[in-house]
């Protein structure tokens, strides 16, 4: 086992380094940049030097002289002691303003996903032990409207609805007007308050999937031999299904949920810039369409181990779970 | 429901035979194998009399159905999957056959006309003194305002700027002021005379004189050798033609380039004169205008509004008859406009599925059917795609194709390639699974043994079992590859302007004042897009149903 998780965690260290290394190449050969724009505001002051100097300067402070190869292996070299270098764009340490926004993703994340859970697997059980009833086709269906539903539709009509029409809630941002006047538990409240529209959101958009995978996989567990032999030795139907089919379903949720355990981190991108949310994703937006290249690459190295992550982890998890798996 | 019954049993029995087979799609290789289905009672109830013919276990009594006719009766049981079918052809007729019907085009403009009130003249009741001042003197404002201190103290000597200056009360509310010498430099009254043909104001000497004439008994003046009379309305003739006039209302025209005749000046000095709201007048053409009259408390003048028609851009406009759905931002019509975005969206949802499907089916068999370090290699490389992630990767690309300007039509073309080449992973990493499995059963072997040769191996004998599969995961990626495009034409970094898709035609909504007031923008073109999402979702689910033989019904 422990060989195993060695032998996976070299062979993604690997893989992460090919992504990064496309990505960088990606962002270098992009035609324009946020360093030009820099350089040209500089050159048109007075008594400035040329734009030609100023763009030597810049690039030189930024390590974006070299030639690829040298660039990415200077870039790997800091990144890997964690210094990922100074936001263009935010004027900070991209760290710093890493850590300024992935908490209140992480907390938005955390909350929908937890709600994801108490929705989508009750319904799904539900869904799978009463197949092709009207309970089922309902389940089935609004799954997929959940799945099919475009993020940024939905979310107007959110605002809509609560922020225009009812006027519940604000139309974005994570504070209200008089934030700086409320007390401590008031702007706890008060953020709270502005999180409720994007966690529904991010709920609503995100609790099919799993509410299909949780019928799916209790079908299949409905179907298996064990189910029929309880059922044959007269057990009841609900400790048939509670006791013997979920306990096998819960085999590949928790794979699941735990290789999206470190998704909770991204971000949601989409999201967060509707509501104009600064967390991590709409941080990331904004970086991403102002040319800031090492937030951008940062974001995206991060996700990329999000990724790998998320991937070990419901592998490794698979193995600790069911005991029929045994990993050589 | 009793024929479903029915079926189901007939069902059951032929895939038995197969069940130690893992894969279910060999069904469709394995021709000889011929799955039964007790005829259809509806369908065949013609030919129920010929069954009598036969023995009870004689095998023309039971009708063979082609796998592919059984998938398509599994399909068509389903009736949550038909709705899908049905929304999507729908969809395609909406899109293709409704973008060819429509009267419009898809960037059509269109106008309005737009009754517009602006302001045409403006009429002042003169109640304050207006000076004029003699050519060459010397008569500053400074000047004008010691006139008024004295005029109000009841003096009639005032100095400034060490000279001194003596007004003369002529008639009510005019004053002549000559300097010390005697000598006349200005003249302050209530009255305004303007000349006739509204151009500029007549030379000062006139001025002095039609005023000196119009407050005293004689009416007659002489100026520069010509003779002048003045009227009791304040008309001042010169030799029998008038050339100016008297009067204590200033009517201006707001355009630089409009004079205004004298007889429209008087007929709108006696409509006010008169109280009225509303002006007619007639003009020399014969053709008659009518202009509003409001009165300005602040600036204590009367604003003489033209109503004129202007043709604007018809932007936002309401749901009608000839617009179904109103018109959007660009006053181009909506329910076209969601037609030709309805075709973008497809064409592109295809076209990309065209691309990721063959880079995936192309490195998934090889990499399926060679195994080894090929095998690896691909895989790896597969790995690597998993893990770029996409949606920051094309948002930057969208963004640097606005900084670079491309043309829509290109960038559009870019669009799918991209989405294309980052999709194609998944896709790789299902066929080779298949083919892995595929490749160890008996009939690979039987290809093998008989010498069949590897492209024909592989197109021929293993690529065919893995179109059900295929045929799923492209309907499920389809719907996701038009979201995904759509969010990104949302974001304002997909499709652009001139072109239509449906989400940068809910990009509006950005504005709130469009999410607000304007719902029929945005509105049809979201449930357009998740009616068209949905329903190829619907249709996957429903084919992986039907294409797996295990499902029960």
């Amino acid at each position: 086992m422990r060989k195993y998780i060695i032998k996976r965690v070299i062979i993604s260290f690997f893989i992460l380094i090919f992504v990064s290394f496309i990505i960088y190449t990606l962002m270098r050969c992009l035609p324009t940049s946020y360093l030009e724009e820099v350089a040209r505001a500089k050159s048109m002051q007075p008594g400035s030097k040329s734009f030609e100097e100023w763009m030597e300067q810049l690039s030189a402070t930024y390590g974006m002289d070299k030639g690829i190869i040298p660039g990415f292996i200077s870039w790997a070299g800091r990144a890997i002691r964690g210094d990922f270098g100074d936001s263009w764009k935010w004027t900070v340490p991209v760290t710093e303003k890493f850590k300024d926004a992935v908490w209140i993703s992480f907390t938005m994340g955390l909350i929908s996903f937890i709600l994801e859970l108490l929705i989508a697997i009750p319904l799904g059980v539900i869904a799978a032990t009463k197949q092709y009833s009207k309970t089922d086709y309902a389940v089935t269906i609004i799954a997929l409207a959940g799945i099919s539903l475009p993020t940024f539709f939905f979310a107007s009509l959110l605002k809509l609805l609560f922020c225009v029409k009812l006027g519940w809630f604000d139309l974005g941002g994570l504070i209200g007007r008089n934030y700086q006047n409320l007390s401590a538990a008031g702007q706890f409240l008060d953020k709270a308050h502005h999180m409720v529209l994007p966690i529904i959101t991010l709920t609503v958009i995100s609790v099919g999937s799993l509410m299909r995978y949780t019928r799916t996989n209790m079908l299949e567990v409905l179907n298996a031999d064990y189910i029929r032999t309880a059922r044959a030795k007269g057990l009841s139907e609900s400790r048939v299904i509670y006791h013997h089919a979920f306990r096998n379903t819960l085999i590949p949720i928790v794979t699941i949920v735990g290789g999206s355990l470190p998704g909770l981190f991204s971000g949601a991108l989409i999201t967060e810039t509707l509501y104009s949310i600064p967390g991590i994703g709409f941080v990331s937006y904004q970086s991403m369409t102002g040319g800031d290249i090492p937030f951008s690459m940062f974001y995206m190295v991060f996700l990329a181990i999000l990724t790998l992550a998320g991937n070990l982890i419901s592998d490794i998890l698979y193995a600790v779970v069911d005991p029929r798996v045994r990993i050589s | 429901m009793s024929d479903d019954m029915k079926n189901i049993k007939s069902n059951e029995q032929p895939p038995l035979r197969m069940q130690n087979v893992p894969q279910s799609i060999t069904r469709r290789h394995a021709e000889k194998i011929t799955e039964e289905a007790v005829k259809d009672s509806t369908a065949s109830a013609g030919d129920s009399g010929d069954d009598q013919q036969y023995s009870l276990n004689d095998d023309r009594r039971v009708r063979t159905l082609s796998p592919g006719a059984l998938v398509a009766k599994r399909f068509f049981r389903n009736r949550v999957a038909v709705t899908g079918m049905v929304i999507l052809i729908l969809m395609f007729v909406f899109s293709f056959i409704g973008g060819a019907i429509t009267p419009y085009g898809e960037d059509q403009l269109f106008y309005r006309i737009e009754d517009q009130s602006k302001q045409y003249a403006s009429v002042v009741e003169n109640k304050e003194f207006r000076y004029s001042v003699a050519e060459g003197a010397d008569f500053s404002s400074l000047a004008q305002s010691q006139f008024m201190l004295a005029y109000i103290n009841g003096k009639d000597t005032f100095e400034t700027g060490g000279r001194t200056f003596h007004s003369t009360e002529v008639g009510e509310n005019f004053y002549v002021i000559e300097d010390a010498d005697g000598k006349v430099v200005a003249l302050a009254a209530h009255d305004v005379v303007s000349s006739s043909d509204g151009t500029s104001k007549p030379p000062f000497e006139i001025q002095l004189k039609a005023l000196q004439a119009y407050h005293s008994d004689v009416k007659t003046f002489e100026a520069g050798g010509d003779s002048y009379e003045v009227l009791e309305d304040g008309a001042v003739l010169k030799n029998g033609a008038e050339i100016a006039y008297v009067s204590h209302y200033v009517v201006q025209a707001v355009m630089g380039d409009v004079t205004l005749s004298r007889q429209f000046k008087d007929e709108l000095i006696a409509e006010i004169q008169a109280g009225k709201e509303e002006f007619n007048f007639t003009d020399t053409d014969g053709v008659q205008h009518t202009y509003t009259l409001k009165f300005d408390p602040a600036r204590n003048a009367w604003n003489v509004m033209q109503s004129t028609q202007t043709r604007v851009y018809d932007t936002y406009g309401s749901p009608s008859k000839e617009h179904p759905l109103g018109t959007d931002r660009n006053g181009m019509d909506m329910i076209t406009r969601l037609m030709y975005g309805g075709r973008v969206s497809l064409y592109i949802g295809f076209i990309v599925i065209i691309i990721e499907t063959s880079i995936g089916v192309i490195m998934g068999g090889i990499s399926g059917y060679f195994g080894g370090w090929v095998d690896m290699l691909i895989m790896r490389i597969v790995d690597i795609f998993y893990c770029i992630p996409s949606m920051p990767i094309i948002i930057i690309l969208g963004a640097t194709m606005d900084a670079m300007k491309v043309n829509p039509q290109i960038r559009m073309i870019y669009l799918m390639l991209i989405l294309g080449f980052l999709g194609w992973p998944g896709i790789a990493r299902m066929v080779r699974g298949q083919i892995l499995s595929l490749r160890e059963q008996e009939f690979m072997t039987a290809t093998e043994a008989t010498g069949i040769r590897v492209s024909r191996r592989i197109f021929k004998h293993l690529i065919p079992n893995v179109i059900p599969q295929l045929i799923v995961i492209m309907t499920m990626s389809l719907g996701n590859t038009i979201l995904m495009e759509a969010t990104l034409s949302f974001l304002g970094l997909g499709v652009k302007f001139p072109f239509a898709s449906w989400g940068n035609i809910i990009n509006d909504v950005n504005d709130t004042f469009v999410l607000t007031n304007y719902w029929f923008i945005w509105i049809p073109a979201g449930v357009c897009l998740l009616l068209t999402v949905l329903a190829f979702n619907l249709v996957g689910d429903g084919l992986r149903d039907a294409f797996d033989p295990k499902m029960k019904r």
